[in-house]
């Protein structure tokens, strides 16, 4: 099964994703 | 003075490690499609892989310990509290479980998976396919862990708390 990080611009993109979603939580509900 | 050197030493075993991590995805695996298309692929196999990758496994562990090591010892942080995702500590904390995440991969799903692929250890075609598959989707977890990982990590001490965006 293919998924996003079979490719190189799809590992990239979900990792600038994550980070996305890490700050939203971090910044939200850990501080 | 022991703390910046600490940091510093940190800061090289994990240009190290990530260095090569980027490595692996973004030269040798392209480069080994290439090469065995052409029968060159044993020379990298044989003689740069498993250096790069000796580099690759112990520069996880000094980075993993000396970061460790830095917020055991710095005043305003504290190792417990970074893992535990409290206080002024959970910005890097985040950043820490990241890299925490990313070590188990490589000595748990990667370097165990990567010695039957290489041949390092004995195995029938059927599990070195596997083993590729798994070494190959834990290295690929690792480069897209390490875009959060490393905005953690400097943003800890460059911001503090982090700003809300909405």
């Amino acid at each position: 099964m293919k998924t996003p990080l079979d490719s190189i611009w799809g590992t990239i993109i979900s990792g600038l994703v994550l980070t996305v979603i890490l700050y939203v939580f971090t910044a939200n509900f850990l501080h | 003075m022991e703390l910046i050197i600490i940091r510093w030493l940190h800061i090289l075993a994990g240009i190290t490690w990530i260095g090569l991590l980027y490595y692996f995805n973004f030269v040798q695996g392209p480069a080994m499609a290439a090469a065995k298309a052409d029968g060159t692929a044993a020379g990298i196999s044989k003689h740069v892989a498993p250096r790069a990758l000796l580099w690759f496994r112990w520069g996880a562990v000094a980075t993993w310990v000396l970061g460790a090591l830095y917020l055991m010892r710095a005043g305003n942080l504290s190792f417990g509290d970074a893992f535990m995702l409290r206080g002024a500590s959970a910005t890097i904390g985040v950043g820490a479980w990241l890299g925490t995440i990313m070590f188990f991969n490589v000595w748990v799903l990667i370097w165990p998976n990567q010695k039957k692929v290489l041949g390092i250890v004995q195995a029938d075609d059927a599990t070195k396919a596997k083993a590729a598959r798994v070494a190959f989707l834990a290295s690929r977890t690792n480069t897209m862990l390490s875009i959060p990982m490393v905005f953690f990590m400097v943003a800890g001490p460059h911001m503090g708390v982090l700003p809300k965006l909405f």
